[in-house]
């Protein structure tokens, strides 16, 4: 253990705290990203998406990247991710990929493509920081972390700070432009319902169709119009109630007709 | 630990990532496995950053964050237009072109 501590104090390695931190972290976000590329349903791989993003995020932390870490919380596990979900939620959550290949033997040549490729950049890295010397960032830390990238950004990366707020913008409009449905009809509106009423084949519900209810005696919605000559108006009724059994009988509150003669 | 640990998890993650703008056909996946690529781009600059003892590396992991955002923002616009016209988020159907 003493000589796990010893050797931590070495220039260009890390303290014990964050070595374990990263033996820890690091194998669980290789198979989070792993059981994104293997999992058959959308939601699975945002999820786990999600999961390794929040793994970057303490790695920013824990390298003196404060402002970075809880950019990449904020930014992609919050606003990137809900984005996805959303757009899962609208293209369908089952949408699950079929298995079969479209190209024969695609996957195992992106396979043996992806190993030479991680042979390649791991030799070229690996040359190039074995040994290294880490200077840390305890100097350029100093004065805070978001002052240090805020005088970095507003000083010498200005111009290109300009030109990503253009970007942000133009990305937003054309967002909006291509989301947007263009509708290939217009609207019908007041004017040509009215005018297709008074074309129909039937004049008698020109005017409307006639209200519910019997007058003077209850005007309920769900209770039929009596017409002149006593008998009630089914129309008067909307189709859902009557499908529905909830229309009453308007023969309670049809007037009796006295057969009395006055002599 | 040696410190290009994280270079070399970045590396992987970037070759995972890779593998699934390959292998997978679902349009919103393949996004996600090139946002997976951005990040582990992003862990790289961090680390370089930590390494060389200044700010340009956070200052360039900054930026591709906000790149990463716009290209999520357009990127989905566009599935979800082609999925209005086609009801499908597959790569493989769309191929217009190659009739």
């Amino acid at each position: 253990m003493s000589n796990l501590a010893l050797g931590a104090l070495e220039v260009g390695k890390t303290l014990t705290p964050e070595a374990v931190l990263f033996w820890i972290l690091a194998p669980l976000a290789v198979v989070a990203a792993l059981g994104m590329l293997f999992a058959k349903k959308a939601v699975h791989s945002a999820l786990l998406l999600a999961w390794v993003m929040v793994t970057l995020a303490i790695f920013y932390i824990a390298q003196d990247a404060l402002f970075l870490g809880i950019v990449q919380i904020v930014v992609y596990t919050g606003a990137v991710m809900m984005l996805f979900l959303f757009i899962l939620m609208l293209v369908g959550v089952d949408s699950a990929d079929s298995l079969v290949e479209s190209i024969r033997g695609q996957r195992s040549a992106a396979i043996v493509a992806a190993i030479g490729l991680s042979g390649l950049i791991l030799s070229l890295i690996s040359r190039a920081t074995i040994g290294v010397e880490a200077i840390g960032l305890k100097d350029a830390n100093s004065g805070g972390n978001v002052q240090g990238l805020a005088s970095e950004l507003f000083t010498k990366y200005v111009f290109a700070f300009e030109v990503v707020s253009a970007l942000l913008i133009t990305a937003a409009l054309g967002a909006m432009v291509l989301a947007q449905s263009t509708t290939t009809k217009s609207r019908t509106a007041q004017r040509d319902q009215s005018i297709a009423r008074f074309r129909g084949a039937s004049l008698a519900t020109a005017a409307g169709l006639p209200g519910s209810g019997v007058y003077a005696r209850h005007n309920a919605v769900d209770v039929p119009a009596l017409l002149p000559d006593g008998t009630p108006a089914p129309l008067s009724v909307s189709a859902t109630l009557e499908a529905r059994g909830d229309m009453l009988s308007s023969k309670p509150f049809e007037l009796e007709v006295k057969e009395e003669e006055e002599d | 630990m040696d410190i290009s640990n994280y270079i070399y998890l970045s590396a992987i993650l970037f070759t995972i990532g890779a593998i699934g703008v390959v292998i997978r056909r679902n349009a919103i996946v393949v996004f996600m496995c090139i946002e997976l690529m951005l990040n582990a781009a992003n862990l790289a600059f961090v680390t370089f950053s930590r390494i060389h003892g200044n700010l340009a590396g956070q200052v360039a992991s900054f930026f591709t964050m906000v790149v990463a955002a716009c290209e999520v923002v357009v990127g989905l616009a566009i599935i979800v237009t082609i999925y209005r016209s086609r009801r499908s988020a597959s790569v493989d159907d769309a191929s217009l072109l190659k009739r």
